[in-house]
């Protein structure tokens, strides 16, 4: 009977943690499959875009977040909003470039990292590049091509994890002729 | 508050959806070979159940007997991974166990005619090694397979390995 008792409020960290094992399992997968560390870099970032682009449905969907007038305002929208919503933590915004077309996303704990420690043999593997590509390929689909890369990782003895997101152009689209 | 608890697993779907196509995609691109698409996914599966069972147990009383792990296996477990429990628990008091899920969460966003059912096993294969990795950390050496007939409901089919 213990066991009923102290479920409930396990359940929703439990939720996260099946999250994180399970990226923890695909990156491990990752670097068996492929040789080197660049290549999973890659793939993640691949995977990432695929999920992202279908990741903004649900969250235009879930959030009724309307259109954002500037880029500091998608910013914020992306640290208190997404990053909130799917992983329970709101990231800081900070080292906005003169022309407000670029920015970092501090992240103090980064949940994707919970149980991970990286073995010295993968010093050039970026473990949460998977961010990276949602964050692209999620922006992609609101007509905004965007550059997003990490420059600081706990990881790597950092000590807060840095993701540098640049603003690259509007994406006009391109509709079929005789179309509106 | 229910609603972002719920966001947390359409990202866990979409990772998991990812997972499934980015593997066969390599395997088409010769960076691996196909048939190993459904050892790697079960293996994924395995490291995953193992590390979940060892956090959601860890305050818990000792389990009775094998049936009391299948039970928790098919309530807790279920609940907290797939949002709710496995429909019916069937077995024949010789090491097998039949868990029925009427409505599989990873196959309710497919198409429910007979259309897909080919494809449905690469949807299956992470699930069977996270039900092999959990009993395996409760100390019970099993093989798990799957199968369906009209989806979205599915059987998974566990035999226990006496040691």
């Amino acid at each position: 009977m213990s066991r009923q008792a102290s479920r409930g409020t396990e359940s929703k960290k439990m939720s996260s943690e099946l999250f994180t094992l399970t990226y923890g399992a695909l990156v491990t997968q990752l670097c068996k499959d492929y040789e080197n560390d660049e290549d999973v870099n890659k793939q993640l970032d691949k995977m990432g875009y695929n999920i992202g682009v279908r990741l903004i449905e649900d969250f235009l969907a879930r959030s009724s977040v309307g259109r954002c007038h500037d880029f500091r305002e998608t910013a914020d929208v992306i640290a208190k909003v997404a990053f909130k919503m799917y992983l329970g933590i709101t990231p800081s915004i900070t080292n906005w470039s003169p022309a407000g077309d670029e920015f970092s996303l501090i992240l103090e704990n980064n949940p994707l990292v919970d149980f991970v420690e990286l073995p010295d043999n993968h010093s050039s593997l970026i473990y949460s590049n998977l961010l990276c590509g949602v964050l692209r390929g999620a922006l992609e689909m609101v007509q905004m091509a965007v550059d997003v890369k990490f420059v600081q990782d706990t990881l790597k003895g950092d000590g807060v994890t840095e993701i540098r997101m640049k603003f690259v152009r509007r994406i006009e689209d391109n509709l079929p002729a005789g179309e509106e | 508050m229910t609603r972002p608890e719920m966001a947390d697993e359409a990202l866990f779907l979409l990772l998991h959806n990812e997972m499934v196509s980015g593997l066969y995609r390599a395997a088409e691109q010769g960076e691996g070979e196909n048939g190993r698409c459904i050892t790697k996914l079960e293996n994924m599966g395995f490291r995953v159940g193992q590390g979940l069972i060892e956090r959601f147990t860890k305050d818990t009383a000792r389990f009775k007997d094998e049936l009391d792990i299948m039970k928790f296996i098919c309530k807790d477990f279920w609940t907290t991974v797939f949002k709710k429990q496995i429909d019916n628990l069937r077995t024949n008091h010789q090491g097998i166990y039949v868990l029925q899920d009427n409505k599989f969460r990873l196959l309710t966003q497919m198409s429910a005619g007979k259309q897909y059912l080919e494809y449905a096993p690469k949807y299956l294969a992470f699930t069977c090694g996270l039900i092999r990795g959990g009993l395996s950390n409760l100390g019970i050496k099993s093989i798990v397979t799957a199968e369906v007939s009209a989806m979205p409901a599915c059987k998974f089919q566990v035999m226990i390995q006496k040691i």
